[in-house]
């Protein structure tokens, strides 16, 4: 099928080119996520979604500079830092001076050193990152570089965000942390205990504990300690499996209170959780999809139903990555020079059809925006995922969030 | 790349069967200059980056297959004394003072012998017996260390790995190894050194009785070897190149993470290996070579690569035993006897329906697929440079008719084929 | 002390599915001498068609068909695929379970897609049996304990006290001798490959709306079975019971209470290095139990493998 999408992008491409600009350039955007293994699904539709925004966004709209078209190639990766290495030099070889890529942020970090050290090697063919959804916070701190760009909120911002909510609701006494054991996951339960501590020191952590990644077949032991601690809320970064399997069994098992979650929504999540994770689901995200933001959002998502029906628009954040790529490369003048490209991108103001200013802040190249929290139910829901009937409504919003938050971020431009 | 098909067959197999200590160094010579020529070839640096992935393969499959294929010991967890001689060599890149007055070629040998020290701790007591016991205790020990790396983080740095800069190292006669290409030939030097060596060691009389207590370790054992300490040294010496294929892939990628560790990992090279076959010392070879293709090549025009490995994987078990490498030195008999040139045109007769068979019907698979799994109002798709509407019935009739047409022109010279394969062997058939 | 009782149900739960796992893949062990590495892909083969089977007449149509779908499609691997590769040998024969291993994942995501399935609990079960201290106990998990333990009651009976029962464990152990008696062993094989794979398809029936049916859900518990069968011993259906249940509770028992290392180390003597932070051995000293839970049976197994190589309960050496 990649290849079928591929030759669909070049054949569409083709037919434009002949009826508009005869001397029209593509330029090409390499994909590199899981499209096959476990986790393909999330990267499939990521992959739907970055083709089909490139398509409406800018090329039905007649292109960037003077009617240049984007074409988004995929690379499947495996979620293999090895296997993303050797992609990103096929994409390199292919003349692609744009990086997107976003599961995982074990691949993010093996990406974002790697092109920082070909980019410092090879300065004839510089690349681009555009990061749109590994969250770690160390890739905007410590881990920064110039080239690496981040359009979802991290880690830490997405917490601090959480907390901010959570900690307007009184009743909230016992709070239970669970994650997976990894970088993400222990930043995840630091950031929450630092948070809950200076906004409401009188919440007690009852429970702040890590689980191998990938490894728990039956969640039920969490579960009891969760119920027997007494807490009234659960906050887990957990995805995937181990995200349906923890909600459910914690569920199941007699919880009563709602679960604070980070990935709980589409994919099958959604669908999986249906009617058992009605309100009692809440998730942090970027992007408002229940009630959508603007008309064009709409209509952007109704196309989307028509022709994927099966997907979902459950990373909005995509469609922000090409419209302010678009809007770079309009104001460099060029694509080729990558260089101006992320200078122009550097501190740019962008209006998303999902709601809220956009802010690129120049220190750490980390994406400023307005985050939500979003309840899983099926009551008011215009947009729902997996065709379940279930969706997330957006219950409260933290404009701009972490604005002046602090990084540790030193960039070296070149 | 292929070309090694072609290079090392015959000769050193032929002397492994036959038992004589005469080298000829012909088919390394020529191994040696391939690999020296290839960049000139393969210019990309894309290219060059898999025959980078591809080398590194070929030492852990050759360090893989001292056990399974000479010393008869299954593991399900060799990928840990690659990671950890990779992860210990990474540390040494972040060791400022100290990798500054190494060169980086010599990094291999700190791998190496980082690898081997694991080996012979878990050595010591996972080769008293073989068989299964040999096998679960590898898989136990493959477990807990792959579970460690996420656990201890000081050493195998989490799930994001360890990453270093190969080129902080001495500079070796000017070369600082900036290029893929310069990484290239310190990889091809590594290989060359290391498959030899391998070579050698299964010349060495611990190689030869690793060969004995493989078949018959009871008969080892009255002829006063001890078994146990054959598969130890076998093991340890595994070990040491599996750490030196894991040290290339440090200068390679320069990170390593608890992929290089995982289950995952350890059951590809079984998969590698056996798939090039293990009864001969350059089946491994063409295993990593077939395997790197297919992975990294084949995954980038189709998302069912993994399905066809599958498939490839589970028909060479049952039809062909000795891998890709029993499949040629199945012609060395006829070769011998100068009959070789009457299989040429039976072979095509046959082969060429089957292949043409085989594609028609991964054009089915891949149709199917499209089908199913394609966007709604995305009819179109492309298989072997036509576009056509899978959601008409045209294309499928035609693959069905080509697919059927193949089989059936394959099953109809098939007779033919194996006439010709007897004809070809008949004469002083000295073996099956 | 109510937190216990709770721990041993759940325990329970555990041990007994992983039970219905291993006691199919051990008795294939002993008798062909071949560790089928492919058996958690009929466990979720198991799940896969209950599901599609629920959709279309319901779970306990599920329940009912998919395992003997699952058996027949066992059979038919035996018969045609380890029969054909038997005469290689053993590693070839693993190799080919192995190489079925991922050939069924990759087909199951042909098939079905990646996502996972909507697969759930039946209306009729979908509530709480009894609650102990706020900790409720699901219908659903009783209604497991009870099929696992009628399906190991049932095969025991079989096994001992009926013809065919005796001409199996013959078979087991001396099937030249039993061939010459006049019996057809390759059906016996045949048969309880079957078996074993349908009572792994059991298993996956009534795991997958609880434990989730996803293409990983086989990967998930592939080698923990094996781990299971040689802890008990090959070849030992008391053993794979005795492992079953004690992996079950160990796993259980090490996620419910946090245990530290550091606590475990003092307790013995051995004191807290200061500046814990730059010492080379700091995650070590940080592990709780709930971090390695889900690896202590395969330390137990190294440890088991190392000072008794037949397991806990098996009579012969691996």
């Amino acid at each position: 099928m990649l290849k079928t999408t591929k030759f669909g992008v070049a054949t569409a491409l083709a037919l434009v080119m002949s009826t508009s600009a005869a001397y029209a350039e593509t330029i090409k955007i390499a994909f590199i996520d899981p499209l096959s293994g476990p986790f393909a699904s999330t990267g499939t539709n990521g992959l739907h979604q970055f083709e089909f925004a490139a398509e409406k966004m800018v090329n039905e709209a007649g292109g960037v500079l003077d009617g240049d078209m984007f074409e988004i190639v995929a690379f499947d990766n495996k979620i293999s830092p090895k296997e993303s290495l050797i992609q990103l030099q096929v994409a390199i070889d292919q003349g692609i001076r744009y990086i997107a890529q976003g599961n995982s942020s074990g691949v993010a970090n093996a990406l974002t050193e790697a092109i920082d050290k070909h980019n410092r090697r090879n300065p004839d063919d510089r690349v681009l990152f555009l990061n749109y959804a590994a969250v770690d916070p160390a890739l905007t701190n410590d881990k920064c570089n110039f080239w690496h760009f981040r359009f979802d909120a991290n880690a830490d911002i997405k917490m601090d965000a959480l907390t901010d909510v959570m900690a307007k609701d009184e009743s909230l006494k016992k709070v239970y942390i669970i994650g997976q054991d990894y970088s993400f996951g222990k930043a995840v339960a630091a950031a929450a205990v630092a948070n809950l501590e200076a906004k409401r020191p009188d919440i007690e952590i009852v429970g702040n504990e890590l689980h191998p990644i990938g490894k728990v077949k039956d969640f039920t032991p969490y579960s009891r300690k969760i119920v027997s601690s007494g807490a009234d809320a659960v906050i887990t970064g957990n995805w995937g499996a181990d995200m349906l399997g923890l909600g459910k069994s914690v569920i199941e098992n007699g919880f009563e209170g709602p679960i604070y979650t980070y990935y709980a929504a589409g994919s099958g999540i959604t669908g999986a959780f249906g009617e058992s994770g009605k309100d009692r689901i809440r998730l942090i995200a970027q992007g408002e999809i229940n009630p959508i933001a603007t008309e064009e959002a709409r209509q952007m998502y109704i196309a989307f139903k028509e022709k994927y029906p099966d997907g979902n628009i459950d990373q909005s954040r995509i469609f922000n990555v090409i419209g302010m790529l678009a809007e770079a490369i309009n104001e460099a003048g060029t694509a080729d020079d990558v260089v101006a490209v992320a200078t122009a991108l550097e501190g740019m103001e962008y209006e998303s059809m999902w709601g809220g200013k956009l802010f690129m802040r120049p220190q750490d190249h980390q994406l400023i925006q307005d985050m939500h929290v979003h309840v899983h139910t099926n009551e008011g829901v215009e947009f729902d995922y997996d065709n379940s009937g279930f969706g997330v409504v957006t219950e409260s919003s933290v404009t701009m969030a972490a604005m002046d938050s602090p990084t540790t971020c030193n960039m070296r431009r070149p | 790349m292929t070309d090694q098909l072609t290079t090392d067959p015959a000769k050193p197999a032929q002397r492994m069967r036959a038992g004589s200590m005469s080298i000829t160094l012909m088919p390394w010579i020529i191994a040696s200059l391939l690999l020296l020529f290839l960049p000139f070839i393969f210019q990309a640096n894309s290219a060059i980056t898999i025959m980078n992935q591809m080398s590194i393969t070929i030492i852990f499959a050759l360090a893989y297959n001292m056990l399974l294929g000479q010393g008869g010991m299954l593991s399900f967890g060799h990928a840990v004394y690659m990671g950890v001689g990779g992860f210990a060599c990474v540390h040494i890149m972040n060791m400022d003072d100290f990798f500054a007055n190494i060169p980086l070629p010599l990094l291999p040998v700190f791998g190496g012998l980082f690898g081997m020290g694991l080996a012979t701790i878990v050595g010591a007591f996972s080769t008293r017996k073989a068989g299964t016991v040999f096998a679960m205790i590898s898989l136990g020990v493959g477990e807990l260390i792959a579970a460690c790396s996420v656990i201890i983080v000081a050493f195998f740095g989490g799930e994001e790995g360890i990453s270093g800069d190969r080129t902080y190292g001495m500079p070796f006669f000017g070369v600082e190894f900036l290029q893929q290409i310069e990484v290239y030939y310190l990889i091809a030097f590594w290989v060359i050194i290391s498959a030899a060596l391998m070579y050698l060691f299964s010349r060495t009389p611990v190689g030869r009785m690793a060969n004995a207590v493989r078949d018959n370790p009871e008969r080892a054992e009255f002829l006063g070897y001890s078994a146990r300490w054959v598969r130890f040294y076998s093991f340890v010496a595994s070990g040491f190149f599996a750490g030196v294929a894991g040290a290339l892939f440090a200068i390679n990628y320069e990170i390593l993470t608890e992929e290089n560790l995982n289950l995952v990992t350890s059951g590809q090279i079984l998969l590698v290996t056996f798939l090039g076959g293990v009864g001969f010392f350059f089946g491994p070879i063409l295993g990593a070579i077939v395997f790197t293709l297919v992975q990294t090549v084949l995954s980038l025009q189709t998302e069912l690569w993994a399905f066809y490995a599958g498939v490839l994987f589970v028909a060479t078990v049952m039809f062909f035993p000795g891998g890709l490498a029993g499949v040629l030195m199945m012609h060395v008999p006829a070769m011998r006897l100068g009959k070789a040139k009457l299989l040429v045109v039976p072979y095509i007769k046959t082969l060429l329906p089957a292949l043409i068979g085989i594609l028609g019907l991964s054009a089915l698979v891949e149709m199917v697929f499209h089908f199913r799994h394609a966007a709604t109002g995305d009819h179109e798709m492309t298989l072997f440079w036509t576009t056509f509407d899978s959601h008409t019935l045209l294309p499928w009739i035609v693959a069905v008719v080509i697919t059927v047409a193949a089989f059936w022109l394959m099953r109809m010279n098939m007779p033919g084929m194996v006439a010709a394969w007897h004809q070809a062997n008949t004469v002083g058939k000295d073996r099956a | 002390m109510d937190l216990i009782l709770v721990n041993l149900i759940d325990g329970l739960v555990t041990g007994l599915l992983l039970f219905m796992l291993s006691a199919g893949l051990t008795l294939i062990f002993s008798m062909m001498g071949v560790l089928n590495f492919a058996h958690a892909s009929f466990y979720m083969l198991g799940a896969y068609f209950a599901y599609q089977i629920s959709l279309a007449l319901g779970f306990w149509m599920g329940l009912l068909i998919a395992p003997l779908i699952v058996g027949v499609l066992g059979a038919g691997v035996e018969r045609y695929g380890l029969r054909r590769v038997h005469q290689y040998g053993h590693v070839p024969e693993l190799i080919f379970t192995f190489g079925l291993a991922l050939l069924i994942e990759e087909l199951v995501q042909f098939l079905w897609g990646k996502n996972q399935m909507p697969y759930d609990i039946p209306e009729v079960l979908n509530f709480t049996a009894f609650a102990i201290a706020g900790n409720s106990i699901p219908a659903y998990k009783i209604f497991m304990i009870f099929i696992s333990v009628g399906i190991f009651i049932g095969l025991l009976y079989i096994l001992t006290k009926t013809r065919v029962g005796m001409i199996i464990q013959a078979a087991l152990s001396y099937p030249r001798t039993v061939e010459a008696l006049g019996h057809n062993v390759p059906l016996v094989f045949m048969g309880v490959f079957g078996v074993g794979t349908a009572l792994a398809g059991v298993a996956g029936v009534i795991a997958g709306p609880v434990l989730g049916t996803f293409p990983g859900m086989a990967f998930v518990l592939g080698s923990i079975v094996f781990v299971t069968i040689v802890i008990g011993g090959l070849g030992s259906l008391w053993g794979a019971l005795v492992a079953s249940l004690l992996i079950g509770w160990i796993t259980t028992f090490a996620k419910s209470y946090n245990v530290r290392m550091e606590d475990v180390l003092n307790g013995i003597g051995i004191s807290t290095p200061t500046n814990l932070d730059d010492n080379l051995f700091r995650d070590f000293w940080t592990i709780t139990s709930p971090q390695i839970a889900d690896i202590l049976p395969y330390i137990l197994m190294v440890l088991i493998l190392i000072f008794r190589p037949y397991g806990l309960l098996g009579k012969r050496d691996a």
